[in-house]
This record gives C-alpha cells, sequence and structure tokens, in this order.
C-alpha cells in the first residue's frame, strides 16, 4: 500500500515510453494526470469541508447545521454547488470589466499553484522543487492582489474598504509567517519540503520550534482571512467585504480559493510541524490527510470560538507582538543550535 | 526527463484552464435575460440607496505607512532565507553578522514604534 501511486505513476510512464513516446511527453502527460488528480483533490476536499465546517459550527452553537439532503446533509454542498452553477453573472457597470473579471481566477490559479510543492506522500509530490519552501510562501503571498483586484475592480465602497484591509492584514501578517518558519529551515539546513519531512524522522519540529508553530498559526490564520482575523469580509459591518458585488460562479470561485487556501496552508503546517507524511502503521499519503484535517479542525475550532479583534488591535498585534517575538525566535534557534554542537548532542 | 521549473510553468498554464472550465460551465447553465445597461441590478450596492460621490479616493494614510515598514522587513526576509538553508555550514560569525543585521531593523522597528507609525488613528 505504501508505494502504491509511486508504483502506479512509475508504471504509467514505463507504458507510455513502450508506446513510443520520448521521456520528455511522457514526463509532460504524467504532469497532466497529477493536475486532474490535484483537482480532483481540492473539488472532493471544497464539499467535504464546507459541509464539515458547518457541521462543526452548529455543534459549537448546540444547533442542527444541514440535515435535509442525505445521510447528516452530506449532499448540502452539491446542491449549493449547483445553484450556484445556474445563478445570472451580473457585472456592475460601473465596474472596471477586465479587472472584475479576472480577479476570482487569478485567485484560483495562485490556490492551485500552491499543491505543486506539498509532498502527499513519500515521494509524491508534483515537482520535487528545491526551493519548495520559498515557493509557497511567495506563491502564497500572491492572494493579496487578488483581493485587491476584486475590491479596487468593483467599485464599491464596501468592496474597496475590505480589500484594503485585507491587503494591510495580510502584509503586515506576512512577516511573521515567513520569519516563524526560518527556525525550522535553520535546524533542516533545506529549502525542500520532502528535506524538511525527512529531517524530522526522530522528532516532529513542533517540539523543536514551539514558539514558530505558535506563531506561524496564528500569521496563517490571518493570512486565510479566517476568523478572528476576518476583518477584511467582516459580514456585519462591510456586507461581503471585497466578495460585495460577486455573484454566481464567480463568488463561488472566490469561494472555492479560500478553502483551497485553507486546505494547503494546513497541509504545510502539517508536513513542516508535524512530520508530514511519517508516521506508524499506515501508508504515508494517508498520514498526511490525517494531519491535513486535524489541522483543519483546530482552524474551525479557532474561528468559531473567539470574537473578532478590532482592526488596530489586529494591525498592532502582529507588528508589536508577533514580529519580535518570532525574530527572537530565529536568535534563540540559533543559539540552540550553537549550544547543541557545544555540547556534543548534534 | 522534463526539469522543474518548465513543469512549474507547464503546470501554470494548465492551471489557467481550471476556471475558464468553471466559468464556461456556469455560462452553460446560467439564465442570460436581456437586460439594458442601465437596468436597477446593474447600479452599485450601497445598501439600497443610490452611491454618494466616488469610491477611488484618497485612502488612510496609516495603510502607507504600514506598507513602508513592511517593505523594509520583505527586503529582510529575502536575506534571511539564504543565510538560514546554509546556517550549519557558515559557522558563529556569520551568526554574530545576522544578529548586527537583525539589530539595525529592529532599531528601524522601535523607531517607526515610536513615531507612531504603527498607532491606528
Amino acid at each position: 500500500m505504501e508505494h502504491l501511486f509511486t508504483n502506479l505513476a512509475a508504471a504509467f510512464t514505463g507504458w507510455m515510453i513502450t508506446l513510443g513516446l520520448s521521456p520528455v511527453w511522457a514526463d509532460i502527460i504524467l504532469l497532466l494526470v497529477k493536475w486532474i488528480i490535484i483537482i480532483t483533490i481540492i473539488t472532493l476536499n471544497i464539499i467535504v469541508l464546507i459541509w464539515l465546517e458547518r457541521k462543526v459550527s452548529a455543534f459549537f452553537q448546540e444547533r442542527l447545521g444541514p440535515n435535509r439532503l442525505g445521510p447528516f446533509g452530506i449532499f448540502q454542498t452539491i446542491a449549493d454547488a449547483i445553484k450556484l452553477l445556474t445563478k445570472e453573472d451580473i457585472v456592475p457597470s460601473a465596474a472596471d470589466k477586465l479587472i472584475f473579471k479576472t480577479a476570482p481566477m487569478f485567485f484560483i490559479v495562485v490556490a492551485v499553484m500552491l499543491y505543486t510543492v506539498i509532498p502527499l506522500g513519500q515521494g509524491m509530490e508534483v515537482i520535487n522543487l528545491n526551493i519548495g519552501l520559498l515557493f509557497f510562501i511567495s506563491i502564497g503571498s500572491l492572494s493579496t492582489i487578488a483581493l485587491l483586484m476584486a475590491g479596487w475592480g468593483s467599485d464599491n465602497k464596501w468592496s474597496l474598504m475590505g480589500a484594503v484591509r485585507s491587503v494591510a492584514q495580510m502584509i503586515s501578517y506576512e512577516i511573521p509567517l515567513a520569519f516563524s518558519l526560518l527556525g525550522v529551515v535553520m535546524i533542516s539546513g533545506s529549502l525542500n519540503l520532502q528535506d524538511i519531512v525527512a529531517a524530522q524522522d526522530n522528532l516532529w519540529f513542533i517540539i523543536l520550534q514551539p514558539i514558530a508553530f505558535i506563531t506561524y498559526f496564528i500569521a496563517a490564520t490571518a493570512e486565510l482571512n479566517r476568523g478572528p482575523f476576518d476583518m477584511p469580509e467582516a459580514e456585519q459591518e462591510l456586507t461581503g467585504g471585497a466578495y460585495t458585488e460577486y455573484t454566481g460562479m464567480r463568488w463561488a470561485l472566490f469561494f472555492l480559493a479560500e478553502y483551497t487556501n485553507l486546505v494547503a496552508v494546513s497541509a504545510l503546517m502539517a508536513t513542516v510541524f508535524l512530520g508530514g507524511w511519517q508516521g506508524p502503521w499506515l501508508p504515508s499519503w494517508l498520514w498526511i490527510i490525517i494531519k491535513t484535517y486535524g489541522v483543519i479542525l483546530v482552524f474551525f475550532w479557532v474561528k468559531w470560538t473567539f470574537p473578532r479583534i478590532r482592526m488596530d488591535q489586529l494591525m498592532s498585534f502582529s507588528w508589536k507582538v508577533l514580529v519580535p517575538v518570532s525574530l527572537g525566535n530565529i536568535l534563540l534557534t540559533g543559539a540552540g543550535i550553537y549550544f547543541c554542537k557545544w555540547m556534543g548532542w548534534c | 526527463m522534463l526539469t522543474n521549473y518548465p513543469a512549474l510553468g507547464i503546470f501554470f498554464l494548465i492551471t489557467i484552464a481550471f476556471p475558464v472550465t468553471a466559468m464556461g460551465l456556469a455560462w452553460l447553465f446560467r439564465p442570460k435575460p436581456k437586460a439594458a445597461p442601465d437596468d436597477e441590478k446593474f447600479t452599485t450596492y450601497e445598501c439600497g440607496v443610490n452611491t454618494q460621490g466616488k469610491t477611488w479616493i484618497r485612502f488612510k494614510v496609516n495603510y502607507f505607512l504600514y506598507a513602508l515598514v513592511f517593505l523594509a522587513f520583505d527586503v529582510e526576509i529575502v536575506f534571511l532565507y539564504p543565510w538560514a538553508v546554509k546556517f550549519g555550514v557558515l559557522g558563529p560569525f556569520a551568526f554574530i553578522e545576522m544578529i548586527i543585521f537583525i539589530a539595525i531593523l529592529l532599531i528601524g522597528l522601535w523607531y517607526a514604534w515610536k513615531e507612531g507609525a504603527l498607532e491606528w488613528y
């Protein structure tokens, strides 16, 4: 079971070459197959995750949640998707048409690109990039531009306010996000995510880097615009933030991209701090799913427990608490590594 | 064999097909009523009343100050990542150098803090 998918991929490439294709074309077709698998994973995840979030929030608020379609309401998301598919597409006449239309597409493309570097199992990643972690951070920060495009292109005051807030929030929390991962890079000595997983053979990095884990978790919550940091789309005061003017499929693409980002960031947290695909008994690709869903459930828990925090508190928390703490963590890690070498433990 | 970066480019190009297909599918299913361009539904949403004034106006200066501080730290991240990868090889001198570098930036953060750039008015 362990090498099921890697063996299948190797057999597929071999079969393509026996058909007379050059190795480059066989690789391109394999990449296409991997792309289809990634898209399927994303789509299935969304269907499960939206249902799960509604059920979890219902549990927290002592409601029932969706319970009409199918067992425990599991088909509710599919019904919602069909409804969104058949909705009329309204583009406001005041909007900047080109920017308005490309913003959701840009957002989802950026979100899908995050999955290229995440190791989904032993030797299972779309592209084994040697700067995987840096690639993930840089591509992940591009979603700021998509939100700004949506807010600016809509020509709506709610949208622009939401967009400007989210840009300010995301650039502020990007600094502690990148700093907190530095400690892990210093210990493992590589930016390749497979190498980082391999470095956690004996000990997960959550034990060596607890401060980094907490700062990364808080910064990631803010990067994802999830509660308690969801000021950019605070429904009670901004109606819908940057998404106010969007209808039907365009709005659905934004929603899809948000959940895609959530899964990607959770998978990265599982990879970097929780030992990735390593684990006993079960095959590696099952372990990463279990760990990712564990992190996602913590995200849900945080969102439905804490009240939303105010904009000024939000910004000062990043600059006055998280940035100094994560910088201190880098120095602490460096000193720790030298102490460890001096004592002869590593 | 396909190397990493061309593969990344190909992946990016085929990923564009995903939202395009989704929009195409929605185009097949959605109603397309003929409406005049000045129809009520194409107006900008503002809680039911007509919009007042321009949207694209000057914004609060605080956002700009945060962006400036962000820029300084973003450049620092670019310098820190290669250093962190080679941390085990470089030796103690590089570590002390980086402490000095971070200290200089912390003075910058302290200055921005003191001048009130991080306050929200």
